[in-house]
């Protein structure tokens, strides 16, 4: 390959260059990293959010780029409001000037009315929402108007817990008829067993694709069980798993409710808890009685809007499983971000959507 | 030069494969079986010869009543996912065969709710402690100690006292740990968090000092053997009763370092202890769990060695979301 002197001449002087080649190799790469980080900086650079004490690690981290990111929605959401307009009295109201009016809402004055129609058949995403009175879609649509005045009404200590954000439709819809990151009943996940062996070690989405149990969702947010696990003194005459004293596998259970908690706020554990005693209510942080209020809240929702919906639905929007109604939890609303639409007020233009009492408060 | 010191073996011996001798005058060659053949890949890794083997009765039954569990388990996570090799293979990390539902106590489960457990985890006993005989019965045999019997007791007493000492105790098999990848993992981490936070409890503590130990001592003989190696350190038998330049070296390096120095037989010892003190320790630590301390982090609160810090909870007394998502203030 090489000619005849150059092969020669390396037998005769022979050199090793590979002690010499590693060694600069090294500390050239990494002077080159170096320069690189210097010039360019950390690619992957994370901000945190401290959330206890220091000394006990409490942050929450993210990504800048992440951060830098707003949620999409927000501005499709600002594009979709409008301003209420004031009504000055004497105005006709929306149940004597049009038709189909839901019912809570024939006292609007009409432009409001209007203008509350649009948003809503823009925010899900249904161009002729309350057109046929016939159909499917005006009563679960009748029931959601209540379920979203009850919200941020009986709800403010949950969806105004920082500041007046509230709910709209748009925050669970997006703009679909259908919101994303509902759930339906799955259990038993596994064929030919019973009890602790049927309900896990499965991949599902109810179990964030954890082998953990698949019905958290069903036994907290639908039937309403009891999530802590812990016993209140160093010890406690009770058995695990009986006596009523939890057992590992409802540690396992509340470890998936977590889990799917954590990934739906785009949060970790210590954004709640102080991670060396789970349980104790000195060790938490504020967020976490926020979260107390959401569990009670979708307890609600599930059980007195949205199971109710079952007979309403047509079959292809109901469970693969055992046909039931679609439910929400936390994820149906936050969507991966601590606060929906990242805490953009929501409720200000829509004082419509705020009480149940059929009478909003425009601020006059 | 042919280089002999590396991480793997660089130079192989392969001749006439070496049978071993009997020295009882017994039948011990008679029960090495199998053809012994060569394996570079080995050979790289350790000695190139693979076989015979002294299987011997109790290796016939450890392996026969291991691989009943084994089948047992495996034929359960099959089941489970409606007989679907490409199901079982996909989900065959997340699936497991559990204990029976802490309703069924000590009781036998019916088989599809902990049965098969129950039955495949009499299999996995009657396999281990088979092997753990033979490890008795092949050292008697060589005339030797039974310091790796011993040790592979402390490993069986980690294992018993999970599986066994600890639900009898709680009087439930529900406690036991589920055959499974993830599931055991999950079982794991639950089982911390169930009974308040196994860091606080000294026994889980003291498994670690020992878990961690043992690693330091591993590397630090490790690294000491290969450093004189040049001079014959590597032959630690004969370093240990006639000593040379190179337990010398070794030894003051040490002292030279931290002032004490192991000797070339104690460092043995000490590795010995460190190891079988880890499941040891560790099995005490689960065996108080739940039957003597149901929650740990009281129970260290109790003892005056949980510390409390100062400082607000939650995030609105060091920032704002909104400046932390870049919206102002």
């Amino acid at each position: 390959m090489f000619p005849r002197w150059f092969d020669k001449w390396n037998r005769e002087n022979p050199k090793d260059i590979y002690g010499p080649a590693i060694a600069i190799g090294v500390v050239g790469g990494a002077i080159f990293t170096a320069t690189m980080l210097i010039a360019f900086g950390q690619p992957n650079a994370t901000d945190s959010l401290q959330t206890g004490p220091r000394g006990t690690g409490m942050s929450v981290p993210e990504f800048k780029a992440d951060l830098a990111k707003p949620d999409p929605g927000i501005a499709e959401f600002l594009a979709s409001t409008s301003a209420p307009v004031v009504p000055q009295g004497g105005e006709e109201t929306a149940g004597a000037a049009r038709e189909n009016v839901p019912p809570g809402l024939e006292n609007l004055t009409v432009e409001n009315y209007d203008r509350l129609l649009a948003a809503m058949r823009e925010w899900t995403g249904i161009p002729d929402l309350f057109d046929d009175p016939a159909s499917y879609q005006t009563s679960v649509g009748h029931v959601m108007i209540g379920m979203t005045q009850n919200l941020n009404e009986a709800w403010a200590g949950h969806v105004m817990a920082n500041k007046e954000v509230g709910v709209t439709c748009y925050t669970c819809h997006r703009g679909e008829p259908v919101p994303s990151d509902i759930w339906y009943k799955i259990s038993p996940v596994n064929e030919s067993v019973e009890g602790w062996s049927a309900n896990q070690n499965r991949v599902t989405m109810q179990s964030q694709y954890t082998s953990l149990p698949s019905d958290a969702l069903e036994k907290y947010l639908l039937d309403g069980e009891v999530i802590g696990v812990h016993d209140l003194e160093s010890r406690v005459a009770g058995v695990p798993g009986t006596d009523g004293y939890p057992g590992i596998q409802q540690a396992e259970r509340t470890y998936s409710l977590m889990n799917y908690v954590s990934n739906s706020l785009g949060v970790n554990c210590v954004f709640c808890h102080n991670s060396r005693a789970f349980y104790d209510g000195a060790q938490v942080t504020p967020q976490w009685g926020t979260e107390m209020l959401g569990i009670q809240m979708v307890l609600e929702l599930n059980n007195t809007y949205l199971v109710p919906l079952e007979g309403l639905l047509p079959e292809n929007r109901l469970g693969p499983v055992y046909a039931d109604a679609p439910k929400a939890a936390c994820k149906t609303c936050h969507k991966g971000y601590q606060q929906p639409l990242q805490g953009t007020n929501v409720i200000k233009d829509w004082p419509e959507l705020a009480t149940t009492s059929g009478e909003p408060d425009y601020g006059n | 030069m042919i280089e002999y010191q590396n991480i793997f073996t660089q130079v192989q011996v392969q001749g006439t494969p070496e049978m071993g001798m009997d020295d009882t005058g017994g039948r011990l060659t008679e029960e090495r079986v199998g053809k012994p053949g060569f394996s570079k890949l080995l050979g790289w890794l350790g000695n190139a010869q693979l076989g015979p083997i002294n299987l011997g009765m109790l290796g016939v039954v450890s392996l026969a009543s291991g691989l009943l569990w084994f089948f047992i388990v495996g034929m359960n996570m099959l089941a489970q996912v409606g007989w679907s090799l490409p199901e079982f293979l996909r989900q065959l990390f997340w699936l497991a065969l559990e204990p029976p539902g802490p309703e069924h106590g000590l009781s036998m489960p019916p088989l599809n709710d902990g049965g098969w457990y129950i039955i495949s985890s009499f299999f996995l006993l009657v396999a281990v402690l088979a092997w753990w005989a033979r490890s008795y019965q092949l050292a008697a045999s060589h005339k030797m100690g039974k310091h790796v019997f011993w040790a592979f007791g402390s490993a069986i007493w980690l294992f018993l006292v999970l599986g066994l000492f600890r639900p009898v105790l709680m009087g439930s098999w529900s406690e036991a740990v589920p055959y499974g990848i993830f599931p055991h993992l999950d079982w794991t981490t639950a089982f911390s968090i169930r009974y308040g936070n196994l860091y606080y409890n000294p026994f889980h503590c003291l498994s670690i000092v020992f878990l961690y130990g043992s690693v330091l001592l591993f590397a630090m003989h490790g690294a000491t053997i290969l450093a004189v190696t040049r001079y014959g350190g590597d032959r630690e038998l004969e370093q240990i009763v006639d000593r040379g330049t190179a337990s010398e070296r070794a030894a003051l390096f040490w002292r030279w370092t931290m002032g004490f120095n192991a000797t070339m037989e104690g460092i043995h010892r000490w590795a010995w202890w460190f190891a079988v003190l880890t499941p040891i320790t560790g099995g005490i630590g689960i065996l108080l769990t739940g039957t003597v301390v149901d929650n740990w982090f009281i129970w260290a609160q109790e003892h005056n060695f949980a510390p409390m810090y100062d400082g607000s909870y939650g995030y609105e007394a060091y920032g704002s979301y909104e400046a932390f998502i870049g919206q102002g203030e």
